[in-house]
Formats: C-alpha cells, sequence, structure tokens
C-alpha cells in the first residue's frame, strides 16, 4: 500500500517567513500569521478506478456520492407525492391505488424526503464538499470512516427501498411510525416493512455518526493557518451546527427504532400497551406509546433544524457573494444557529399537544417553541438587511435566496399558529400542518439547495449552468410551490383532515374538491420542472461556459484552489493562510470590489477594511 | 497538558485560556490529536444512547402495572447453600473496573514507548473484558434458564425481562466489541507497528501509540456505563 503516498513529499506547510515575512515568529508585522501546529496530512491518494471513484477517501467525490444517491432517494420520493396528489386530486383514477399503497406512500414519501434526501444531502452532500474547501484543509480528517459512512448511507438507501419489494410492502404507518399501530396487523408492511424502516434508520444513523464525526473534528482541529471559528462562512457554522444536534438527536431515533423492532420481532412490549383485537387480548401489555412519541420527536425537532441550519448558513453566503456586501450581523448570525441548535432540545412535545399529556407540558413546550422565532427572525432581518442597497446581481442564484426568504417567512408565520396549544388543537391534523412544515421545511430548503447548486456547480464542474433554463425552474418551482401549498392552509382551515385517503361525501367536498383538483396540477408541474435542473446538468457538463476562476468574485476559500475543479488534497504544495473573514465586499478603496480571505492587510493597507 | 509547546502560541490559564483557544486559528483542543478528539464526541453521542434506553428503562419501570421483580432475589446466587445477593454481579464490576485500571497502565506505558509491559497489560485488559462477558453470558443463561424472557418474566413485570436484555446486551456488545480491538492492539503492540507507525490495514494511517489512548478513552467509557447499569438494574 505504500507506493500510494507519497513520503518523500513532506509538504512545507510551516514556511511561515517565505509568505509573511514574520521572520523570527514573534508578531511584529501585520501580515504575520502562526505558524502550523499539525503536521501536513497524510492522504491516501487511489490510482484505480475503483479507489477513485467507488471507494473513494476523497471528500469531494464523497460529497457528489452523496449528493447523487440522496437526489436519487429524493426523485423517488417525489414520484410517490405525485402519486398521493393524483388519488386526493382526482380519487379513483389510478386503479392501483389502494387505502394501502396511498399510506405506504405518504410514509415513504415523508422519511425519505426528511432523512435521506434532505439531511444526507446538506450534511452528506454539502458538508462533505464543503467543509475541507472552506476551513482550508486537505481533507477530511478521517477518510476512510467517510468513505465506510457513504457506503452505510448506501446500504440504509438499499435496505430502505427492498421493503417496496417484500411480502406486505413497506410500512404504512407515517412517516412518524407511531406504535402501537405501526407494528400491528392490519396497518400495510406491519411485519417486513416496519423491520426494513428500523433497520435503515439504524444503518443510516450509524453511517451518518462516522461522517459526522469527521465534519465535527475537520472543524474544530483542521482549519488552516489563520482560519478562526469566526472567521468561516457562516455555511460551515450551519453545517457544523447541524451536526453536533445530529449526534445527540440520531441517539434517540436509534433506540426508538430499537426498541420497536424488538417489539415487532422478539414480541417485547416496550411501546404495546394491552390491545384488545376482536374481542381478543393481544399478547402484548403493560408498554407506553408515548413513549415512543418522546423519543421519536426528542429526535425529530432537532431533526428540523439539521435540515435547516445548513440551508440558513448557505443561504447567508449565497445572499452575500451575490449582493456584493458582507453578511449584516456576521455574529449575530453565529449566535442564532447556536442558539436556535441549542432551543432545539427543547420544544419537541409541541409535535404531541393532541396526544394526552399534561397540559402544563404543553404550555412549557409552547413557551420554549415561540422563544426560537427571535434568533429565527433576527436570521431573517439580517438576509434583508444584507440585501438593502446591495450591487444586488439578479441572476437564477440570487432569485432561489429571494424565493427562500419569502417561502421561509410564510411558513413561519404559520409555526407560531401552530405552536400555541390552544390554536394548534383546532389545527393538528389538518392540511395547515401539511402547508406549514412543506413551506418551512421542504420548500424553503430544496431552495437552497437549488440555489447552492447553481451557485456552486462551476466550482465542482468548470462549468456554469444555463441561466435561461435556471429562471423557468426557479419560476415554475416558486410559483408552483405556492400555487400548491397556499390553498392548504385554506383546506386546514375549513377543517379537512391529513392523511385521510379519500374525502367520500364528506361536507368538505363542496369546496375542497376543486382546490385538491388545482392543487395536483400544479404538483404535477411543479414535480415535472424539476427534471428542468437535471436536463440542465447533462446539458451543461459538456457545453456550458467555462467557469474559470473564482467566477463569482467570491471571498470565501473554496473558490481560491490552485485548479478548477479542486484536486484531491485541495491545496497543491501549499495551504492558504487566512487573514480576514469571508465577507469582504465592496470594500471602500479597494481596487475591486472583494478583498479574498487569503489577501494579506499589508496588500489593501490603503482601503477602509476592517479587523475581522 | 501544559507540557504541550506551541511556536507562537501562548497558553493562558483557566476560563480566560480556553476562550483564547476558542478564539484562536487552526485547532480549538490545542495539541489534541484528531483521533482523540473524535473519540470524545463520539462518546458524547453514544452517551445519549445509554441515556436514552435508561430514561426508557425508569419510563417502563415507573409505569408498570405488575410489580416489578427484587433485584436481590433474581440476581441472587446460591452458594453452598446459602443465597448471597449480588454476589455475581459484584465479581463481573470488580473485574470490568480492574480492567479500567490496567487499560490506563498500558496507555501509560504506550507513551513510555515500553511495548512488553504495554502489550501484556493491553492484554490483560482483553482478558478481563472477556471474563466479564463470559459472565454476563452465564448470568443471561441462569435467568432464561429460570424462565425469563425478554416477552415474559416469570417473578413480575414482563418489562422486566425486557429491558434487562436489550440494555445489558447493548453493553454487553459494546464490550465484546472492545475486546475485539483489544486483542487486535496487544497483537500491533507486540508486532511493534506502533514503533515502526506501520499502516493501518483499513485506514492506511500511520500506527501511534495515541491508538492505545484511544481505545482506552472507549473502554473507561463503557465501565463507567456499566456502573450506571448496575445502579438503575441491580441497587433500585
Amino acid at each position: 500500500m505504500s507506493e500510494d503516498f507519497n513520503d518523500n513529499k513532506t509538504i512545507q506547510a510551516q514556511s511561515s517567513e517565505a509568505i509573511s515575512g514574520g521572520g523570527s515568529g514573534i508578531a511584529t508585522d501585520a501580515d504575520y500569521v502562526r505558524p502550523a501546529e499539525v503536521a501536513d496530512q497524510d492522504l491516501y491518494h487511489g490510482h484505480s478506478f475503483i479507489t477513485k471513484w467507488i471507494f473513494c477517501q476523497d471528500a469531494k467525490v464523497i460529497g457528489v456520492q452523496y449528493f447523487l444517491l440522496a437526489t436519487f432517494t429524493g426523485i423517488i420520493g417525489l414520484i410517490l407525492s405525485w402519486l398521493m396528489r393524483l388519488q386526493l386530486g382526482f380519487p379513483g383514477l389510478a386503479p392501483f391505488m389502494t387505502a394501502e399503497h396511498y399510506y405506504q406512500f405518504v410514509t415513504m414519501h415523508g422519511m425519505i424526503m426528511v432523512v435521506y434526501f434532505l439531511t444526507a444531502l446538506f450534511l452528506g452532500g454539502f458538508g462533505n464538499y464543503l467543509i475541507p474547501l472552506m476551513v482550508g484543509a486537505r481533507d477530511m480528517v478521517f477518510p476512510y470512516l467517510n468513505m465506510v459512512s457513504f457506503w452505510s448511507f448506501f446500504v440504509a438507501v438499499a435496505v430502505l427501498l427492498a421493503s417496496f419489494f417484500v411480502p406486505g410492502g413497506p410500512t404504512g404507518s407515517g412517516w412518524t411510525l407511531y406504535p402501537p399501530q405501526a407494528i400491528l396487523e392490519g396497518t400495510p408492511g406491519a411485519g417486513w416493512g416496519i423491520m426494513l424502516m428500523c433497520i435503515s434508520l439504524i444503518l443510516f444513523v450509524a453511517g451518518f455518526t462516522m461522517g459526522g464525526l469527521n465534519y465535527l473534528i475537520t472543524v474544530l482541529q483542521a482549519r488552516t493557518r489563520g482560519m478562526t471559528l469566526m472567521r468561516m462562512p457562516l455555511t460551515v457554522w450551519g453545517i457544523f451546527t447541524a451536526t453536533v444536534l445530529a449526534m445527540l438527536a440520531f441517539p434517540a431515533l436509534l433506540v426508538g427504532a430499537l426498541m420497536m423492532s424488538l417489539d415487532n420481532v422478539l414480541g417485547t412490549s416496550f411501546f404495546m400497551p394491552t390491545i384488545l383485537k376482536a374481542g381478543e387480548v393481544l399478547e402484548y401489555g403493560g408498554g407506553s406509546p408515548i413513549l415512543f412519541q418522546h423519543l421519536f420527536w426528542f429526535f425529530g425537532h432537532p431533526e428540523v433544524y439539521i435540515v435547516a441550519l445548513p440551508a440558513f448558513g448557505i443561504i447567508s453566503d449565497l445572499i452575500s457573494v451575490h449582493a456584493r456586501k458582507n453578511i449584516f450581523g456576521y455574529r449575530m448570525m453565529v449566535w442564532a444557529i447556536v442558539g436556535i441548535g441549542a432551543l432545539s432540545f427543547f420544544v419537541w412535545a409541541h409535535h404531541m399537544y393532541v396526544s394526552g399529556m399534561n397540559p402544563w407540558f404543553g404550555f412549557f413546550f409552547a413557551t420554549t417553541t415561540l422563544i426560537i422565532a427571535v434568533p429565527t427572525a433576527m436570521k431573517v432581518y439580517n438576509w434583508i438587511l444584507t440585501l438593502w442597497r446591495g450591487n444586488i446581481r439578479l441572476n437564477v442564484v440570487m432569485l432561489w435566496c429571494l424565493g427562500f426568504i419569502v417561502t421561509f417567512v410564510n411558513g413561519g408565520i404559520t409555526g407560531i399558529f401552530l405552536g400555541n396549544v390552544s390554536v394548534d388543537v383546532p389545527l393538528s391534523d389538518t392540511y395547515f400542518v401539511i402547508a406549514h412544515f412543506h413551506m418551512v421545511m421542504g420548500i424553503a430548503p430544496l431552495m437552497v439547495i437549488m440555489g447552492a447548486v447553481y451557485h456552486w456547480f462551476p466550482l465542482v464542474a468548470g462549468r456554469f449552468l444555463d441561466e435561461k433554463l435556471g429562471k423557468w425552474h426557479f419560476w415554475l418551482t416558486f410559483l408552483g410551490a405556492y400555487s400548491i401549498y397556499f390553498p392548504m392552509h385554506y383546506l386546514g382551515f375549513i377543517g379537512v383532515p391529513r392523511r385521510y385517503f379519500e374525502m367520500y361525501d364528506s361536507p368538505y367536498v363542496t369546496s375542497a374538491v376543486g382546490m385538491n383538483e388545482f392543487i395536483s396540477l400544479a404538483a404535477f408541474i411543479v414535480g415535472a420542472a424539476q427534471f428542468i435542473l437535471i436536463y440542465n446538468i447533462i446539458k451543461t457538463l459538456k457545453t456550458g461556459k467555462p467557469a474559470g476562476h473564482n467566477p463569482w468574485q467570491a471571498c470565501s476559500l473554496e473558490w481560491l484552489t490552485p485548479t478548477v475543479p479542486p484536486e484531491h488534497g485541495n491545496w497543491g504544495d501549499r495551504l492558504p493562510t487566512v487573514h480576514r473573514w469571508a465577507y469582504d465586499y465592496s470594500v471602500p478603496g479597494a481596487k475591486e470590489d472583494f478583498i479574498t480571505q487569503t489577501t494579506p492587510p499589508s496588500e489593501v493597507a490603503h482601503t477602509k477594511v476592517e479587523k475581522t | 497538558m501544559s507540557d504541550i509547546k506551541i511556536e507562537g502560541y501562548e497558553f493562558k490559564p483557566g476560563f480566560k485560556g480556553m476562550a483564547k483557544d476558542t478564539g484562536s486559528d487552526q485547532t480549538m483542543f490545542k495539541g489534541v490529536h484528531w483521533g482523540k478528539a473524535m473519540m470524545w464526541i463520539f462518546l458524547l453521542s453514544d452517551t445519549f444512547i445509554f441515556s436514552c434506553f435508561l430514561i426508557s428503562y425508569m419510563k417502563g419501570r415507573g409505569s408498570t402495572l405488575i410489580d416489578w421483580p427484587n433485584p436481590s432475589e433474581v440476581f441472587g446466587l446460591n452458594v453452598f447453600g446459602v443465597d448471597v445477593p449480588l454476589l455475581l454481579i459484584a465479581i463481573m464490576t470488580f473485574v470490568l473496573i480492574t480492567s479500567s485500571g490496567t487499560m490506563a497502565l498500558a496507555v501509560k506505558y504506550g507513551y513510555e514507548k515500553n511495548k512488553k509491559m504495554c502489550g501484556w497489560l493491553i492484554l490483560a485488559t482483553a482478558i478481563g473484558g472477556l471474563t466479564f462477558v463470559g459472565m454476563q453470558a452465564f448470568e443471561w443463561s441462569k435467568l432464561i434458564h429460570e424462565g425469563v424472557r425478554p416477552w415474559e418474566n416469570p417473578f413480575g413485570a414482563p418489562q422486566f425481562g425486557s429491558f434487562f436484555f436489550m440494555i445489558t446486551g447493548f453493553h454487553g456488545t459494546h464490550v465484546s466489541i472492545g475486546v475485539i480491538f483489544l486483542f487486535i492492539y496487544a497483537y500491533k503492540t507486540f508486532a511493534g507497528h506502533y514503533d515502526q507507525g506501520k499502516r493501518g490495514w483499513f485506514t492506511t494511517m500511520k500506527g501511534d501509540y495515541v491508538e492505545i489512548e484511544i481505545l482506552g478513552l472507549y473502554w473507561h467509557f463503557v465501565d463507567l456505563v456499566w456502573v450506571f447499569i448496575f445502579a438503575f438494574f441491580y441497587l433500585w
């Protein structure tokens, strides 16, 4: 194995004098940066196709692998949502849509989109690609573990999708998998389906833990010279904090899934109360279904922020770059991310207001829930203040950013309705809830993903995506998503319940039918519009306009690699030295409207750049 | 860790020093090996797993309608006609805690590059762990023999069996994984992989005695978790 290493090449990461002119190691010069504390990272360079592209230890390739697999899984989730809307808008049109299938599709759509699509994409995809580049590391600190992380995710997805082909099909108990019904006969997929779901989740958590340790230690211990925590781009802060949440929240899911599988396979009664079925007492008895709800939501609520915090971070960077202004209130943004993350562990039972728990509990959780609105609102104000009087480039990336802010505010405001116990009780289990969480953690993060794809594609592939197709993609998605979810608020107000297979002749029918048809048509169009992006990517990979070096005139490190796209090891012979934060845009007196993080102070001494 | 020297960086004591480290560039935990920091964070995550287990256990035990079995009877051992409560479990706990001691010594000798002592002490730790797992297997088979199952329990609430087998099983799995790694590390120590910086079989990273400390962290954690399981299952 040793011939794969370049042992002779001890790279001079510590040759600070050459760059900074600091000389004797005492801080006399403004450009001086302390020498490297840690020896340069020892990397395994693959040579064969398998070690380079399949079992690869390069975080960038792993990031792309995560991205592609998560997208593939997401497309399955999208197709499932089409089938659901087909049934809801036009009941009886598709003969194969039985009630069982409907519930199975609901369940799989939810679980796929939340865990296997959004979480894997933000943390596995963007995290792997961007963290090492943005903090100036050569790679993640444990490349081998990182590779195993992706392949665990791969097996988890395979097991999840295998449940479509087992007797009884996938589980149909809703993505929350509430016992006792999840494992009782009569629920679709009660035997095999739920078992494979639990196994898949356990594998996902195991795989994620390996990846998460990488992200955390890379941020904490492998930053380049001069890169302090408060100079990191907010993208890294978002992904880092989300990873901390995931490391502490996924254990609850793991434990819940494990206990549920034991209830299912061994006949234990962790979550199973005494149950009468057709006059007969089942073997189960003495367990607590509410316990599962607590375990699930102790994971489930931080999970919302595991998706949202990377989105917050990424959008901050995109807005700053494309409005040519520094992010307003950087430190406030960092503390808001950390604060939201901490608070998210104290709000979980707001998902359980109607579970029959003590009302005082509801009071407590309503209070903590509403407190989260404070840091979140600060972030929204800061995004708007960053745009204020900026030199805005109204390109596709910026459109997605603006779309995100609007959608997120919209979804956030309905969250204030649902956070209050007395308002939530009549609204719970209606389409209002569906509208709320799809707006705030479905569409809003999706807009960030799209913006990020258009923004970083020139780095990953070296070519620009097509702007014209991008605008079609954006407007169809944005207007379409509003056409889907805005009417759902109304459906919720008139009391249409969620998770109903069909409305039959209920009194809702008169006003809900037309609306449901409209929503379904919009959903088909929005879903189809996503394939514009796939076409765009395939087309521009070959024929797109070459991007060249730092095409957006950005300050942050990921654009400053010697080669575009960056090679394994990222930085060539010498690691970059960082002198400032990632947001020095439009500095008065500077030659260009951006000063990169690696520009030493002596080069910009005549400008009004602030010390960061 | 006051003996760490970093060029161009001045350590400060106390809270101010911590704030300075946090605000500095490159690393937050100065002089801490990547793998060691990783193990600490992994153990934090693992703590949450065991906490979820134990909280679920408390909830299950607190809300059951059928009486919980008396631990000193269920876990008692009959020695030469005398009923001794918690005898086996006392020996198990003693063995596991002792193995923590040998592990700590192994780390010390490792850093002193005393290959032989280090290897033997890792081996002693592994044997301690193996003894623990063996005694746990004995206890499990005794309970199973008496009719305790994950789904039923002749002495009282069926949840007793469910929680007992699940939580001790999960902990036992941790110990077993630790034992496997201890044997591997003992081999690697005796073979001199850490002295020569030989590359790992899978990770292809250079070997270093710090790996023994990392495994030691894991081993101490498993012992600590056992103390909690012991308190919650056998003393409550």
